[in-house]
């Protein structure tokens, strides 16, 4: 085992582990700060990949907006202070049953498949002049759309979030 | 035993499964929101992984860039969603709200 | 200095305006005066600019410099193969001269804004706009393609539009934006339509790309008609632009907006941009596409020319100047004289943007001297209301003199270097196809020019002052207006095109613009540049006499009608009046377009809705009533007729039985015994069927069972999927999860 497959190893667990928290803690609160360990987890595997932009955006993206916003939804749908921070699970059986059984077929799928694994390609130096470049490119219009994308789910959201003059007294 | 892409697809195949049960087994919606979040990680894993080892170089990361715009874009919208519903239901339960089936 | 240099400059000169659009729309009011500073000082900054671009063009690189980077790459589309677009921009004399034009008229009308819009409600907003236009008209002037070419062309109509409704409280002006606008759509689509065309041949906006195909013999659809076709399309967003015939009508109403804008866009830049546009793609025009924009330009001149004589407001006198002088441009480059054409624009747009410029001078005086007296009704644009002017503003009327005699065409002035050159490329042209006809109309427009800008001189400056009262309290305009009228003034003698004050082919600008070399197949290509030189050089003299006469003689019968009074002009009106009423209303263009255009539409819509109430609602209910009908009719039968049942189950059952019977003899003596038995059971079965039929049983049973089976059958499957539907969506995700991992394990 050299070093890059001990990080691996260490990278995974951390993403794991903490992703199990998320998803089996009581506490809403240390769901959400568990998914912080996940998602930094998730960024170190993307170097091991050779994508550090993407990892350095995964950081950015879901660390400093997806999570500050979960947080923010956290903070403002319940009253912390109280006990009502804990939530409920329902259909446990049933869920475990299809999750285990979409997780086996996964797996089952990833061992069985002979995969083309094409080796000796030269990492790329710099990902983040590669992807600008592409951006310009060949990925103009997916990236033109995205932004587009982007400013709609901005205005949609402020619209939909917005207090209305009508509801203010029902409030 | 060396590392290679069957590793990084298993752990991207557990974490959609976490991912999956959490959307599946719990109740508030924001947890649910989460859930979809590890669902999408591990689609990005598995796009990165497939850059990577399958000699596609740049493209996959390209991918894996708009899956994270997407991303965002989506919780920001679910989030004023639940927001709205919060406001309306005094609840972010996902199995209280079930005004539709009356 | 290296090329690439100079396509750094002309970048910097492009984004400049917009940098000061950007820093005024969004901090104009928070800057000092209003940010006015700023964007007259970018605009200084690309004169400099686009001075030395044009001096080291036309010094150091004699070769068109351009610059293009590939914007969409497609890669290998299928069913249209390989696609990229490229932009790019061009620096050769031509843009490098239109930089230096479209700049000293900017800066220069930005200079004389902040006298004239001193004290206007949304003054930084009007200085972002005219960024904006210089922005966008400085696209059209640099590009290299079609693509970039088309999206300024929009911009300047949206800056146009934006500039021309400045003040749009005033029903009027908005009214006129939105005719600007709305006109300047109808030659746009012509354009799109002409690039489309070039583009579905080319795969390529580029100019020198479309160019050099042409030139090895590729041509839209392998006819010389399409070819034609594409260069005339294209020519009509110069119709819309430069406010040709028939889609004039926009330009004298934009005079609604601020005078320095009458000035900038629709007297010196924007509705050149039209020539410009003819100038740059002139290589692809065809011998019958160049005789229609020759016609066009001609006919433009002389409607236009009429139309001013008998206009009242100085600023529609000019407006209609304007459009004639445009067709004049547009003439010269439909003969082939492409240089005069061009050249015309360059001199035309310094002494008209003047002429404005000055009229706007007069109109800020006469709206101070009226808002002194509290004077609301009298219209301070009107030049009956003014008179002896020159005498309390002697720099607007000294410099305003000078514009007119250069637009008259008198010597000495740079207007009659171009005209000049324009009326003897007629000249040569009638010559050389035989149309005398434009020729005649150039030297017609020349003399009506020099008439009527002499009696807005006349009136104007000269003479008794209307109103004594008034008079006292007219000024000269402050020195931020008054300074660039002398520039202006300056500009517009002969010295700064050519040594030599009667030819300007020995002047920098000939030697700099020469006639591109016609590249469309030889059947279809006009006289070539040499012939025609040699047909201009013979008939250069005749032509420079000849409209010396012209001009000589509309300036004497505009003196003698109005200021030595010889020639009674109101008396001259009312024997002529309805040649006087049909020149002071435009020709009726405008009632015309609404008769023609409007009136059709409702007429069109009329017809569609008589077609809709009475075809279409008329089949609607008239098959609801034939039904209604039908089965009222069945009805009314089965229950007042009872008998005609018994008919019909008896007469039934005859024929059945026969045809049995018959038909029962045949099987029996061909077939078998067992043959014969089934049919006798199934037409007993048919008979039967008449029978119960007749009684209503197959109604009642058949019909009806079908329909309650139907429904017994979905609501049994309705509860059955009740039980399914929680209303809770994750469970329905489970279902959805279950439902994907059969079909996989299925179908794997």
């Amino acid at each position: 085992m050299n070093l890059v497959d001990i990080l691996f190893y260490i990278f995974a667990i951390v993403t794991l582990v903490s992703a199990g928290i998320t998803v089996y803690s009581r506490n809403i609160i240390y769901s959400a700060f568990s998914l912080l360990f996940t998602f930094c987890g998730v960024a170190g595997i993307y170097v091991l990949l050779n994508a550090d932009f993407i990892a350095v955006a995964q950081i950015l993206i879901y660390v400093g907006g997806i999570l500050m916003l979960l947080v923010f939804g956290v903070m403002l749908t319940h009253k912390v202070i109280n006990v009502e921070i804990k939530t409920g699970i329902l259909n446990i059986i049933p869920g475990s049953m299809i999750t285990a059984i979409v997780g086996g077929t996964l797996c089952g799928i990833f061992m069985s498949t002979d995969w083309l694994i094409i080796e000796g390609v030269p990492p790329i130096k710099s990902t983040t002049n590669e992807i600008g470049t592409m951006f310009m490119t060949k990925y103009l219009l997916p990236f033109e759309i995205a932004s587009v994308v982007l400013l709609v789910a901005l205005i949609g959201a402020a619209y939909i979030a917005r207090r209305d003059k009508t509801s203010k007294q029902s409030v | 035993m060396q590392v290679g892409l069957t590793h990084y697809l298993f752990l991207s195949g557990i974490l959609f499964a976490m991912g999956l049960y959490g959307v599946i087994t719990r109740r508030n919606a924001i947890l649910v929101l989460m859930g979809i979040e590890l669902i999408l990680n591990a689609a990005n894993i598995n796009f990165i992984a497939f850059s990577r080892y399958g000699g596609m170089q740049i493209d996959g990361q390209m991918i894996a860039v708009f899956v994270m715009i997407l991303a965002a874009a989506e919780v920001a919208i679910a989030l004023a969603i639940v927001l709205n519903i919060y406001k309306q239901f005094r609840t972010v339960n996902v199995d209280e709200i079930n005004k539709l089936k009356e | 200095m290296t090329p690439e240099l100079l396509v750094k400059f002309s970048l910097l000169i492009l984004f400049l305006p917009l940098f000061s659009f950007l820093i005024l729309i969004f901090f104009g009011k928070r800057l000092s005066r209003q940010g006015d500073w700023l964007g007259t000082s970018i605009l200084f900054l690309c004169l400099a600019f686009s001075s030395i671009i044009l001096y080291y063009k036309l010094t150091v690189f004699p070769e068109a410099i351009n610059y293009t980077f590939n914007w969409i790459d497609f890669g290998n589309v299928p069913l249209i193969g390989e696609l990229k677009i490229s932009l790019g921009l061009v620096v050769d004399n031509l843009s490098a001269i239109m930089l230096v034009v479209v700049s000293i008229v900017s800066s220069l009308v930005h200079l004389f804004s902040i006298g004239y819009m001193h004290g206007d409600i949304r003054y930084s907003r009007y200085f972002s706009y005219l960024g904006l236009f210089t922005f966008s008209m400085l696209i059209i002037v640099l590009t290299n393609n079609f693509f970039t070419m088309y999206v300024g062309w929009e911009l300047v109509g949206l800056s146009s539009y934006l500039l021309i409704g400045h003040w749009y409280e005033k029903k009027s002006a908005s009214n006129a934006a939105m005719k600007a606008f709305i006109v300047n759509r109808v030659g746009d689509i012509g354009m799109f339509a002409g690039i489309m065309i070039l583009f579905y041949t080319f795969r390529t906006f580029g100019f020198n790309e479309i160019f050099s195909m042409i030139s090895l013999g590729k041509i839209p659809m392998g006819s010389e008609a399409w070819l034609t076709a594409a260069g005339i399309l294209i020519f009509c967003g110069a119709i819309g632009k430069s406010a040709q015939f028939p889609l004039h009508v926009w330009l004298p109403d934009a005079m609604e907006g601020p005078t320095p804008v009458s000035a900038l866009i629709h007297a010196a830049t924007m509705v050149a941009a039209g020539v410009y546009l003819v100038a740059r793609t002139f290589p692809i025009m065809t011998a019958d596409a160049l005789m229609v924009i020759a016609y066009v330009g001609a006919i433009t001149a002389f409607i236009s020319a009429t139309i001013a004589i008998a206009q009242n407001d100085i600023k529609k006198v000019l407006a209609y100047s304007t459009i004639s002088q445009l067709g004049y441009m547009v003439m010269g480059l439909g003969v082939g004289a492409y240089t005069a054409g061009f050249f015309h624009l360059t001199t035309h747009a310094m002494f008209k943007a003047g002429l404005f410029l000055g009229s706007g001078s007069v109109i800020h005086a006469m709206h101070n001297a009226l808002h002194h007296q509290k004077d609301h009704h009298t219209d301070p644009q009107d030049i009956r209301n003014m008179g002896g002017l020159g005498k309390k503003m002697k720099i607007t009327f000294i410099t305003f003199l000078i514009y007119t005699l250069a637009i008259s065409g008198v010597p000495f002035t740079s207007g009659f270097l171009s005209k000049d050159e324009i009326l003897a490329g007629t000249l040569a042209f009638g010559g050389l196809t035989g149309h005398y006809l434009i020729p005649i109309i150039g030297f017609l427009v020349a003399g009506l020019t020099a008439f009527y800008m002499f009696r807005v001189v006349i009136i104007t400056f000269l003479g008794s002052p209307v109103d004594s009262h008034r008079f006292e309290h007219i000024h000269e305009s402050p020195k931020t207006m008054t300074i660039p009228l002398i520039i202006f003034a300056a500009l517009s003698f002969f010295i700064f095109f050519s040594f030599n004050p009667f030819g300007a082919a020995s002047g920098w600008f000939f030697h700099a613009i020469e006639r591109p070399e016609a590249i469309v197949p030889l059947t279809v290509q006009a006289a070539d540049s040499t012939t025609f030189e040699e047909a201009l050089h013979h008939s250069h003299t005749t032509a420079m006499i000849l409209s010396l006469v012209v001009a000589g003689l509309g300036i004497l019968l505009a003196f003698t009608t109005y200021k030595w009074k010889k020639i009674n002009a109101d008396a001259l009106a009312e024997k002529f009046n309805p040649l006087y009423k049909f020149l002071l209303n435009k020709w009726y263009f405008d009632e015309l377009y609404d008769k023609m255009v409007i009136g059709a539409t409702i007429a069109f819509t009329s017809v569609l809705r008589w077609f809709d109430n009475n075809i279409i609602d008329g089949m609607v209910n008239g098959t609801a009533s034939w039904t209604k009908a039908v089965i009222f009719g069945y009805t009314e039968h089965k229950k007042e007729k009872r008998y005609s049942s018994i008919i019909f189950i008896l007469l039934g059952s005859v024929i059945s039985i026969t045809v049995a019977f018959y038909a029962g003899q045949w099987l029996w003596n061909e077939h078998s015994f067992i043959t014969a038995l089934l049919f006798a059971i199934l037409s007993g079965a048919l008979t039967f069927f008449f029978f119960w039929a007749g009684a209503g049983g197959f109604d009642k049973y058949v019909v009806d069972g079908m329909v309650n089976g139907i429904a017994y059958l979905s609501g049994f499957f309705g509860l059955m999927f009740r039980k399914f539907q929680t209303g809770k969506v994750q469970t329905y995700i489970v279902f959805v999860l279950f439902g994907i991992m059969v079909l996989f394990y299925i179908f794997r």
